[in-house]
């Protein structure tokens, strides 16, 4: 009787810190884990210098579609910029560029001083309408597909690693 | 009398469009308390001035004005950030076994005091 008891406060005291243990190696940060393989919302986007709305079912003509989440005031936004241009140049996929809680002319200088790497720019100005694609804060890269389904999420600017696995992923290298 | 009616009206109209404001904000917090502020460190989104906090905020006061109910909200947002954004994650096949510990643990703790306390007893009678 006293052996199993010895045991079962042993198996009891194993078990606490194989919790503890497991708990506190677990990386206690957002992942993209969730939103990867999912559809995104069918929302309506007004368009930045257009009087016209875009309606995310229209992205369904594009094979891929890169939508970037920026702003003027975005520093990592202005350090991914040319990685942008990049794929623009070097890939078949058509950028979206959605210019996240910004002004409007300072928006339009950074795209005249770094370049226009979107076919089509839509304003989200106070935010809300990036939630629906599951933003948090920016900059923020999603890769859809024909069926509007998330293949991957990038948090952050994009790097040139980042670059080579989207042009994997549609199918240019 | 005709004034008296028409300030006893007035005053019911003005109390039970407070109460139902009031009701909304409640709500509106309850929602934002059990929300993870998903850029700041272990605080809800009702403890955040945070963009994303101010953001999401908004969002849900929009979305219980045009009625969703708080449930549908939480798999909005669950949706698009996944469970994490949720302090009380929902019951799914994966997490079954963390809601079940609490009460198996609460069983077993049960049934050792039983047998101490039995014992215990029975020693005493002897």
């Amino acid at each position: 009787m006293r052996k199993i008891k010895l045991i079962s406060i042993l198996i009891f005291i194993f078990f606490i810190i194989i919790t503890f243990s497991m708990g506190l190696k677990k990386e206690k940060v957002y992942d993209t884990i969730d939103v990867v393989g999912k559809p995104i919302s069918e929302i309506s986007l007004n368009l930045f210098n257009e009087n016209n709305t875009l309606n995310t079912n229209e992205l369904r003509k594009n094979k891929f579609t890169l939508i970037n989440f920026w702003a003027s005031w975005c520093a990592p936004c202005r350090k991914e910029h040319k990685n942008l241009l990049f794929l623009k140049k070097n890939g078949d996929i058509k950028i979206l560029g959605v210019n996240f809680k910004d002004k409007k002319s300072n928006a339009n200088k950074f795209i005249n001083d770094l370049g226009n790497p979107f076919y089509l720019i839509a304003l989200d100005e106070d935010g809300k309408k990036s939630v629906s694609f599951g933003v948090y804060g920016i900059p923020e890269t999603i890769l859809i597909n024909q069926d509007l389904v998330v293949v991957k999420k990038y948090i952050g600017a994009i790097d040139k690693k980042d670059v080579k696995e989207i042009l994997k992923i549609v199918g240019k290298k | 009398m005709k004034k008296i009616k028409v300030l006893f009206l007035t005053l019911i109209i003005t109390f039970s469009f407070a109460k139902i404001l009031k009701a909304d904000e409640d709500l509106n917090n309850k929602i934002y308390k059990n929300l993870r502020c998903l850029v700041c460190q272990g605080q809800s989104i009702a403890d955040s001035n945070s963009d994303f906090a101010q953001t999401i905020k908004s969002v849900v006061k929009d979305q219980t004005k045009n009625g969703m109910k708080e449930d549908e909200i939480y798999s909005f947002l669950s949706e698009k950030y996944g469970d994490w954004i949720l302090y009380k994650p929902p019951l799914k096949n994966k997490s079954y076994i963390l809601w079940a510990l609490p009460y198996i643990f609460f069983i077993i703790g049960a049934f050792i005091i039983f047998f101490i306390l039995k014992k215990t007893i029975k020693i005493r009678k002897y």
